[in-house]
């Protein structure tokens, strides 16, 4: 394999509360190449942003990275400083987050919003960050972009606003973009336009990107990598091919089994009993083994990563190997 | 799934919602000021619904399908009788429910009851589970004297909820708990028509399953004819029976749902339905229907669709194309057919 961006090894962010410590991310470990998209995957609560927000170093007390690393050329991201941070965020590590109106401020013009971040980590003149500016809203399909960088936030479609959040996150060309639910909130066929865009980008630039999402036919189409993440852990992981037409997870096939065009059309869709586990009373051992049909008592004792088919590791004491998808 | 085409339930004539601004004196004014000079004033209304006919038969599953700002949320909302058209009529079981009444409208709204996307926004939080599920039957007369709790607990107990769960509040219970909640007391007032609108848009996929489920489950048990709103394709086509296509205000295709999926005719249908990802597909080349939704406010002439459609032609901007039948029980809206 090419080389690699970002390593992520044994990642624990956990969040200090009074209720108790909430292990919001909880032994993860992940690699991301060069010009590859990672899909991260898992429902509300899974811990899926929270270990996007520990890469980009922006979590907040009462949470703190409580062990592990996060290789990124060399360096541990979870024990640099906040100055060594704010070097590396924006510049060469973005964020994409899921809703446009709250990360663009509402009173600033695209243009000065745009301009402050190339001249954060870049010392050029005002007028060419203003044409970087313009060639970055050109690149993610904003028409017109002279003029719409004289536009306020409010003028923009939810699809622009996105389009020009991803320019943001473009205008230093970074080496990797961890995007949260980035098309979530858009339609159909805008979705499919800001995709085509960050395939574009991907294969252009050799971008690296996480991309982070709860849509398992979002990540089909456009993953190589995927990471099904459960309760904190990441509980399968593997080419996107192999994990989604042969699970060896009974969390990851019952996910499939959910969503609704792999069902035939009127039946029943397979459901996965019972709900999330709340993060402060998790249950011992193997976090799904409340929900899942093939728990037994070897299930309370935590299961370890393993590798029955190389390539394609699982957390789980009985994976589904004999049975074909 | 197939149902024997049964008497219509809902019947749309040449429905229309037109929602408008109210001008103050001064904008009145203006405006008619710059009329005298003969500038036309600029129209500010929206046509959110667009003279749609529709027809839905007691026991069909009928999705709506659409994008955001399409119209599809007043379209339900005018069914279910939440809000009046501006024109056209709302038939309930062949009779214009405007024409009820009082007391006949009463019953028939109660026979057409909503789920909403938001199952946090549509839940009062002041109110206990109990309160809210209960209300409205006991309002109407329902519940015979000292049985409500135990109906409430049957109503909960349907929708797949604990009853041991009613003393307490909204804000605790889970998303898809809460969705159950509004499940509950949308069936508790007997309704024969439900009217669905995103509602498990908000839901994570394993809860949404569950819903799903349960949706259909209510279905054999209870006789409900849905009307199914969503803007995700793959919950559509899974749910149900026929396929109606909106786009700016206008059905632009209908059919059943294994038709419309195998053979859509309409080239926005074949755009949304290209671009819907799919778990099956590995690598896609996304691509996107070119342009954005144009502004209701200002939507383009003849056909709403032509400045995004591969296909337009001169007619397209000039006339509105008719949704036309081009197969049994299949009509679309485009000039391409003729």
């Amino acid at each position: 394999m090419s080389d690699v961006t970002l390593d992520v090894r044994n990642l624990r962010t956990h969040f200090f509360t009074r209720a108790g410590i909430v292990r919001a991310v909880d032994d993860v470990s992940f690699t991301v190449w060069r010009g590859r998209v990672l899909g991260l995957v898992g429902e509300s609560g899974s811990g899926k942003t929270v270990t996007g927000f520990s890469i980009i170093g922006l979590i907040d007390p009462p949470g703190r990275i409580a062990g592990g690393s996060i290789f990124y050329q060399g360096a541990d991201l979870a024990k640099l400083t906040e100055r060594e941070m704010r070097d590396l965020r924006g510049n060469r590590i973005a964020m994409i987050f899921q809703d446009p109106m709250m990360t663009l401020n509402p009173v600033l013009r695209i243009d000065t919003q745009m301009i402050e971040t190339v001249q954060a980590h870049a010392k050029v003149s005002r007028a060419e960050a203003r044409t970087r500016s313009r060639d970055a809203l050109g690149m993610v399909g904003i028409p017109s972009p002279d003029e719409r960088l004289e536009a306020y936030p409010h003028q923009f479609s939810g699809g622009m606003r996105q389009r020009v959040a991803i320019a943001i996150a473009l205008l230093h060309r970074p080496d990797l973009i961890v995007a949260d639910e980035p098309t979530t909130a858009l339609d159909v066929t805008i979705q499919a336009q800001i995709l085509a865009e960050v395939q574009k980008l991907a294969a252009t630039y050799g971008t690296a990107l996480i991309w982070i999402t709860h849509d398992l036919s979002v990540v089909a189409g456009l993953a190589d990598e995927i990471a099904v993440m459960y309760a904190g852990k990441i509980v399968e992981t593997g080419d996107v091919g192999t994990v989604l037409d042969r699970p060896l997870h009974p969390y990851t096939q019952g996910l499939i089994g959910s969503v609704p065009s792999r069902n035939k059309r009127g039946s029943r869709l397979r459901q996965i009993p019972g709900m999330t586990p709340s993060l402060l009373d998790l249950p011992q051992g193997c976090a799904f083994r409340t929900r899942c049909a093939r728990a037994d008592a070897a299930c309370q004792s935590d299961p370890g990563i393993t590798e029955p088919v190389p390539g394609h590791a699982l957390r789980c004491f009985h994976p589904l190997l004999e049975v074909t998808a | 799934m197939t149902t024997t085409p049964g008497t219509p339930a809902i019947e749309l004539k040449g429905v229309s919602k037109r929602f408008g601004k109210n001008f103050d004196i001064a904008a009145r004014l203006a405006r008619r000021a710059s009329a005298a000079f003969g500038k036309s004033p600029k129209d500010l209304t929206v046509r959110a619904v667009d003279n749609v006919d529709m027809t839905i038969r007691k026991g069909e599953v009928v999705g709506l399908v659409g994008e955001s700002g399409c119209g599809k949320s007043t379209l339900g909302r005018m069914v279910a009788g939440i809000i009046q058209p501006s024109e056209g009529q709302v038939l309930w079981q062949g009779r214009d429910i405007t024409t009820h009444s009082t007391q006949e409208a009463r019953v028939a709204q109660l026979k057409i009851q909503m789920i909403f996307q938001n199952p946090y926004a549509s839940l009062n939080p002041r109110l206990r589970v109990a309160e809210i599920v209960g209300e409205a039957p006991r309002v109407h007369g329902m519940i015979p004297r000292g049985e409500f709790d135990s109906y409430v607990d049957a109503q909960l107990r349907r929708a797949g909820l604990d009853p041991a769960y009613k003393r307490r509040y909204p804000h605790q219970f889970s998303g898809g708990q809460r969705q159950r909640i509004g499940i509950a007391r949308a069936l508790a007032v007997q309704p024969e028509f439900l009217v669905c609108d995103e509602a498990v848009a908000a839901l994570d996929v394993s809860i949404q399953a569950q819903i799903l489920n349960l949706f259909m489950d209510l279905r054999a048990e209870l006789d409900l004819t849905y009307l199914f709103i969503s803007h995700d394709l793959g919950v559509v086509e899974h749910l149900s029976d026929r396929v109606f296509i909106m786009y700016l205000g206008r059905i632009v295709e209908q059919a059943p749902a294994e038709e419309i999926f195998a053979r859509a005719n309409h080239p926005y249908t074949q755009a949304l339905l290209a671009e819907v990802p799919r778990i099956e597909t590995r690598k896609k080349q996304f691509a996107g229907v070119k342009g954005e939704i144009p502004s209701p406010l200002d939507p383009p002439s003849g056909c709403h669709f032509h400045p995004r459609c591969p296909h337009a032609m001169a007619r397209c901007s000039i006339e509105v194309p008719a949704l036309r039948e081009i197969a049994p029980g299949h009509r679309s809206a485009c000039h391409l057919n003729g």
